[in-house]
């Protein structure tokens, strides 16, 4: 998305002639349809009663949550559900140029559409008058940072032990030089014709986040959607993996047991 | 046959389990005749149910379960305690004191003050306020000694064990006094530092492998050699004190 | 609580009457109340306007300074827009800092008119690098009965349409003003229509009673080509696929419709 507020250093980084070539390969490798490799791990962080960290491309960041918990201030209580409260918020060395810690209006933004991506996925009504915080920091900035933002918050979540009907994956797709692509980077973002930022739980074929600037057709704006799409079901498949990547050292002691024969009752 | 996953297989949130005639169970909620899990746990199929056993929650309080709290504050009618639960639970000081409360008279911090831990009862608890405590019962009341340690909850139930048969197996081999609170906190008191030491290592163990099977054996193994070492270093000790 | 939440007995009322396809008010599912639109309405901004949608009234002006381009658009004019939500305009909007709920209608009224590039940017270069018109878009709601987002981008939008500037001459990088006016030079006129999704019937144009019933929101952005310049989905409900589709083909015939209000054609 372009950011009007972002300044270059006068010394900005080299951008490349052309980000597409005639073979529809792009700058940095990739094909139109293919992800930034990513690295997701789960429940790193101490403190935080879940957590969850994410390399993708050069992206780095991390979730963590606390809750349900009391919540403070209490008039922020809600009497039927659990609150959800969530900080999207930039590193000041997360991008080129530094980034002054105050919450900018796009943080502001995006702290809320990330709050309204993942609250359809948590039973926030089994706990009322509590609180469910949610803090994703930007360690390092390369495009597309609030789709992976919801990406390893949602992992967070499940990581807390709170109950949810679905992970949420998300996944951008946009149109870069006449071409639909998939997940795109900061430079493909800058300096692309449109990017779509999506969030999705598979089950209920639900879009929880769904925003887009630049120019589609009608038809352009139906093919980037299905593209995104098709990125978050690819996302969604690991981040499933990395959950059980927490668990499966100790899956691999279980099948050794259960040789043993005696069965115990478990609750 | 619409059931997805096999006995004890790890599925996370979102997993479908099984479709129609199955009733969801722990960890799980049905919509449109299918099953979903909603933490991540090992999938159980019992007759007609489904659940999960959850790897990781929190404690949700309920009213009869015993717990161990830590005061956080004294109010002006009794003490504010966290029970390690997404509410703060509330001591009445007519749920502490025998006799009728007196403000003038009866100094509330003397008796539970700010940091002290604490077993207590849940005497109340519903969606609408926070729980409400008792230390009026055999067993309750202030800990003055032992070690508090925390497990996560859904582990409570496999360190009791069948009929209290593994806590059992930790008490007798340690001679240890171990207070069990369903809110994963367990205090562990015994005559030295090594039996409490090795009391604790084998709470920890019970919550690395639950989800196992064989573990009283191997509890009792690991006790059983972690106590014989220790009589053995005490022979030494009085022989090489003898000569 | 707020003293204006309908009660649960209206709430559920709202709610069976669309799940027939109806609404409370009469209106059709993907009908605009009735609009009203006054342009100039501040003499003293550059350019203005006041749009009551059904009850909802917001007021828009533009101010046109001078000032230094963005490094990375050194030939450029700067476009900024600020929304407040006024606390006269609703029992539920407090006096202070711009919350969350202000930062996305600015943000939001601005990708529609920033994407669709609606504003001739690079006319409004004085000195490459150095001095450049910055235009200032401010939203102020007076009213809050529902869709704030459609009002307020069609006041913006008129608002735009209306701004007038100074004629000037750049002499050694000096401005000196010259007698007379000339209009803001505008490329293209974007248009942003709203949905509320209740039970799972799409409506457009949701007053207030209909947001609080809501299960999400979705805005479109359409410029004059037919083309989608930004998209929004808020609120704590989801959308299938399918839904933002029919979507996407309804905001397309509707702001053609609106359109013709601001610019006769």
């Amino acid at each position: 998305m372009k950011n009007p507020r972002r300044r270059l250093l006068k010394t900005s980084q080299k951008k490349p002639e052309k980000l597409i070539d005639e073979n529809d390969v792009r700058y940095d490798g990739r094909k139109l349809n293919e992800m930034r490799p990513m690295k997701i791990e789960v429940g790193i962080l101490g403190n935080a009663d879940g957590s969850a960290y994410i390399e993708q491309g050069k992206n780095k960041i991390l979730a963590a949550v606390y809750g349900p918990r009391e919540i403070h201030p209490k008039h922020q209580a809600l009497p039927d559900r659990a609150a959800l409260r969530c900080r999207y918020h930039m590193a000041p060395f997360s991008v080129q140029e530094r980034k002054s810690p105050a919450p900018s209006r796009r943080e502001q933004e995006l702290s809320k559409v990330i709050r309204e991506s993942l609250e359809p996925s948590i039973f926030t009504e089994y706990y009322p008058r509590t609180a469910i915080d949610l803090f994703i920091e930007v360690l390092q900035a390369d495009g597309g940072t609030r789709c992976a933002g919801i990406t390893v918050a949602s992992l967070a979540l499940a990581d807390a032990g709170i109950p949810m009907r679905d992970l949420v994956s998300a996944c951008a797709a946009g149109k870069v030089e006449g071409r639909l692509v998939m997940d795109l980077n900061d430079v493909e973002d800058k300096d692309g014709e449109a990017d779509m930022p999506l969030a999705y739980m598979p089950n209920q074929n639900a879009i929880t986040l769904l925003q887009m600037d630049g120019m589609l057709t009608g038809e352009e704006f139906e093919q980037v959607l299905n593209m995104a799409l098709e990125g978050c079901k690819q996302v969604n498949q690991l981040q499933k993996e990395a959950l059980k990547a927490k668990y499966v050292v100790a899956k691999e002691a279980e099948t050794e047991k259960e040789e043993e024969g005696e069965k115990e009752e478990e609750a | 046959m619409p059931v997805f996953y096999e006995r004890r297989q790890l599925v996370t949130p979102g997993d479908l389990l099984a479709e129609n005639e199955y009733i969801n169970g722990e960890n799980t909620y049905k919509e449109n005749g299918k099953v979903y899990a909603t933490r991540v746990g090992l999938f159980i199929s019992e007759d007609k149910r489904v659940y999960v056993v959850a790897l990781k929650s929190f404690y949700v309080p309920m009213a009869g379960d015993t717990v161990i709290g830590k005061v956080l504050e004294v109010t002006l009618g009794g003490w504010v305690v966290d029970i390690r639960a997404p509410y703060l639970a509330m001591l009445r000081a007519s749920d502490a004191l025998e006799r009728p409360f007196k403000p003038q008279k009866d100094d509330l911090p003397s008796l539970f003050d700010v940091g002290d831990i604490i077993i207590a009862k849940i005497v109340a608890y519903d969606r609408t306020r926070d729980p409400l405590l008792t230390v009026l019962e055999r067993g309750l009341g202030k800990v003055t000694r032992g070690q508090i340690i925390e497990i996560t909850p859904t582990k409570i139930p496999r360190v009791i064990g069948k009929q209290g048969s593994m806590i059992g197996v930790i008490k007798e081999e340690t001679g240890c006094q171990i207070t069990i609170g369903q809110n994963g906190r367990i205090i562990v008191s015994c005559k030295s530092p090594e039996d409490e030491r090795l009391a604790i290592m084998a709470i920890r163990k019970i919550e690395q492998e639950a989800h196992t099977t064989g573990l009283t054996d191997r509890v009792t193994e690991m006790l059983r050699k972690g106590t014989g070492e220790k009589s053995k270093k005490e022979v030494v000790e009085n022989v090489t004190k003898e000569t | 609580m707020s003293s204006i939440m309908a009660a649960k007995v209206r709430q559920k009322r709202i709610a069976q009457l669309i799940a027939r396809g109806k609404r409370l008010d009469g209106r059709e599912p993907t009908e605009y109340r009735e609009i009203q639109i006054e342009s100039g309405f501040i003499e003293r901004a550059e350019g203005s306007a006041r749009v009551r949608l059904g009850k909802t009234e917001v007021l828009v002006g533009t101010k046109i300074e001078v000032g230094e381009p963005f490094l990375d658009t050194p030939n450029e004019g700067v476009l900024t827009v600020n929304a407040e939500l006024v606390p006269l305009a609703s029992p539920t909007f407090e006096p202070g800092p711009p919350d969350e709920n202000s930062v996305e209608l600015a943000r939001v009224v601005d990708r529609g008119i920033r994407e669709s590039k609606a504003i001739a940017l690079e006319d409004l270069c004085v000195e490459p690098g150095k001095k450049v018109f910055i235009v200032f878009v401010d939203v102020y709601v007076l009213n809050h009965d529902g869709n704030l987002i459609d009002a307020s981008a069609l006041a913006a939008f008129a608002a735009l349409m209306n701004t007038k500037m100074f004629n000037y001459e750049a002499k050694e990088g000096e401005i000196k003003i010259k007698p007379g006016y000339k209009p803001l030079p505008m490329r293209n006129y974007p248009v942003a229509v709203t949905f509320a999704k209740i039970g799972n019937k799409l409506i457009v144009d949701p007053w207030l009673e209909e947001e609080q019933v809501m299960d999400a929101r979705l805005t479109l952005a359409v410029e004059k080509d037919g083309k989608i310049c930004a998209t929004q989905k808020g609120g704590y409900g989801y959308f299938t696929p399918q839904e933002i589709f029919e979507a996407s083909k309804i905001a397309q015939q509707k702001s053609g419709e609106l359109r013709k209000l601001v610019v006769k054609e």
